[in-house]
């Protein structure tokens, strides 16, 4: 008797089942041991970034105009810099830790020698990536709250669709995870997606200030979708297109998740 | 349960790279089976298939005579201990820790494992590199090079726990480069080279039915020279070889080699019986291979 095997394809749907918690478990063990060290460095640099630019740049800029509203420079750039703050945290999670545990230390084939899939490996880890990013931005607000930069009750709502941001970035991350061969190939994805994308998405000035043709390139940025959407409720206004921008983010974390896991799949299969 | 793993004509290619070629195997309950063979030969890439970590281009793979690999995959795993050649536990982990983690990987609840962590680490010794989770298993083992590295105290440690749970009815599949291992724990051996099984059996009688009983190596000044076609010892060997400065006489009376060598006073010998390393360098040769 002769059984030939045909590979399911790496395209195959996620087979996923609640065997990604443990995992999830795993990662926030590791880090409840190192969060006082990790905190300071999630939560300092931004600070600083908005001490230095909000007060220092603001004084020289004065007021910005978004929405049809005049607003201070440190409360624009705040509520633009919270979003850069959870790509930026999920980002790091999924590219150099997530890579550290599944290359370097082989923790992820540990793993998978137990009853767990790779599928809920990847699960985990987009959903840890977008815990440090939530983690993160929480922590962020908290020092905002108490800057008195805005205490609009709205920043509550704006606090889920941070999360959400966290995952957008961590699926777009493990895609580059899943091709990389060491730490230096996530170069390139910061310095020629992550950091244009912070000049374009209208975090730093606004997006107005662009040619218009590139404006609309800009509307279609993942992180653009997330400031149209936090930034109004900064300013204690609703977003306008609720729907749309929601809608770029799930849909652009379902695609890079699918896409991520099928590079996965490819990789563990060699 | 006839036999813990049934796998038959497996087959896998990595591009042109045929790297397990036709290859059949068993396991029965109880049974410690040691998969031995150069680097390259395909041994990884079975126990990988076997995990369901890699899929078979043909062939299949049973355990506990109904679950097939990979579409049982959780199940079988459910019921399966790995040790691997590379050590993947946490590093940021107590022994403790690792164990309460690896337990929640098999779906065990936080209170059921606390209560084993304690006789788990009782039966490790604690020794944080031999990991010693097979025991939380029923079913079976499969052990990737799992002493390489380790001191001798701890290998013995390993080799004593590893028995005791064959003892308990636990069947091993064993993956070494280091004979005496595989001789003192293994029932049965399979050696593979370039992804196919080129002998099978009980070590001893392996070497029996392969080498001849005695070896005599011969090494120093002038022994090189014994090995040639008209030296006189010729006569008294079945078999001989030359590795690097070392003369390897095979022969099933060692007595007579021995009387003529005093002929050579400066020409150091060892007599010693053929062992499993003999067997591994006669079927595979003593050509160094590149890392797999």
């Amino acid at each position: 008797m002769r059984k030939q095997h045909v590979s399911s394809s790496v395209w195959a749907p996620p087979q996923l089942s609640m065997r990604w918690w443990p995992v999830f478990l795993r990662n926030m063990l590791v880090w409840r041991k190192l969060a006082l060290p990790s905190l300071v460095g999630n939560i300092a640099e931004p600070l600083m970034w908005l001490v230095a630019f909000g007060y220092g740049l603001g004084a020289l800029v004065g007021e910005v105009s978004t929405g049809g509203q005049q607003v201070s420079y440190i409360l624009f750039l705040a509520s633009g810099s919270i979003c850069m703050s959870a790509m930026n945290a999920a980002s790091f999670e999924a590219l150099y830790s997530a890579f550290s545990r599944m290359h370097m230390q082989k923790t992820w084939d540990g793993i998978m020698n137990a009853p767990v899939r790779l599928d809920d490996v990847v699960m985990a880890e987009m959903l840890w990536a977008a815990y440090k990013a939530l983690f993160t931005v929480t922590a962020i607000l908290g020092v905002m709250l108490v800057l008195g930069i805005s205490h609009s009750w709205k920043l509550l709502l704006a606090w889920p669709v941070l999360w959400l941001v966290g995952v957008t970035f961590s699926c777009i991350a493990l895609i580059f995870n899943a091709m990389a061969k060491g730490y230096d190939f996530f170069t390139y994805y910061f310095t020629l997606f992550l950091t244009p994308m912070m000049f374009l998405s209208g975090i730093y000035f606004p997006r107005t200030q662009l040619p218009d043709w590139l404006q609309r390139v800009t509307d279609f940025l993942p992180l653009t979708a997330a400031v149209e959407l936090v930034r109004p409720m900064f300013l204690d206004q609703w977003p306008s297109n609720v729907a749309g921008n929601l809608s770029l983010l799930v849909g652009v974390s379902g695609v890079a998740f699918w896409v991520a896991l099928a590079l996965t799949r490819k990789r563990f299969r060699a | 349960m006839t036999y813990l793993l049934n796998v038959q004509n497996l087959e896998k290619s990595f591009g042109t790279n045929k790297v397990v070629d036709d290859l059949s195997f068993q396991i029965s309950a109880g049974e410690c089976l040691g998969v031995i063979g150069p680097n390259g030969a395909g041994k990884t890439t079975t126990l990988r298939m076997c995990l369901g970590l890699t899929t078979p281009d043909a062939g299949s793979i049973t355990f506990f005579d109904t679950l097939s690999m990979p579409d049982e995959a959780m199940a079988i795993k459910a019921r399966l201990g790995v040790v691997s050649q590379m050590d993947t536990l946490d590093p940021d982990f107590t022994a403790e820790e690792n164990l309460m983690v690896y337990g929640r990987y098999f779906g065990m609840k936080d209170r059921d494992i606390k209560a084993r962590i304690a006789p788990l680490l009782e039966f490790g010794a604690l020794t944080s590199k031999a990991k010693a989770k097979p025991g939380e298993l029923s079913g079976g083992m499969m052990l990737d090079e799992p002493t390489t590295g380790l001191d001798p105290q701890a290998r013995h440690l390993m080799w004593e726990r590893l028995q005791m749970l064959m003892q308990e009815g636990k069947s091993i599949l064993l993956t070494t480069h280091f004979m005496d291992e595989a001789e003192r724990l293994c029932d049965r051996l399979l050696v593979i080279d370039h992804g196919k099984k080129i002998a099978e059996g009980k070590p001893r009688d392996l070497i029996a039915q392969h080498l001849e009983p005695d070896v005599v190596e011969l090494y120093g000044q002038g022994a090189l020279a014994l090995a040639d076609e008209d030296s006189p010892l010729r006569q008294h060997a079945a078999r001989v070889e030359i590795s690097g400065e070392t003369v390897f006489f095979y022969t099933a009376q060692a007595q007579p080699l021995l009387m003529a060598l005093q002929s050579w006073p400066h020409v150091r010998s060892l007599h010693r019986p053929a062992n499993l390393e003999d067997l591994f360098l006669k079927l595979t040769g003593r050509q160094i291979r590149e890392n797999a």
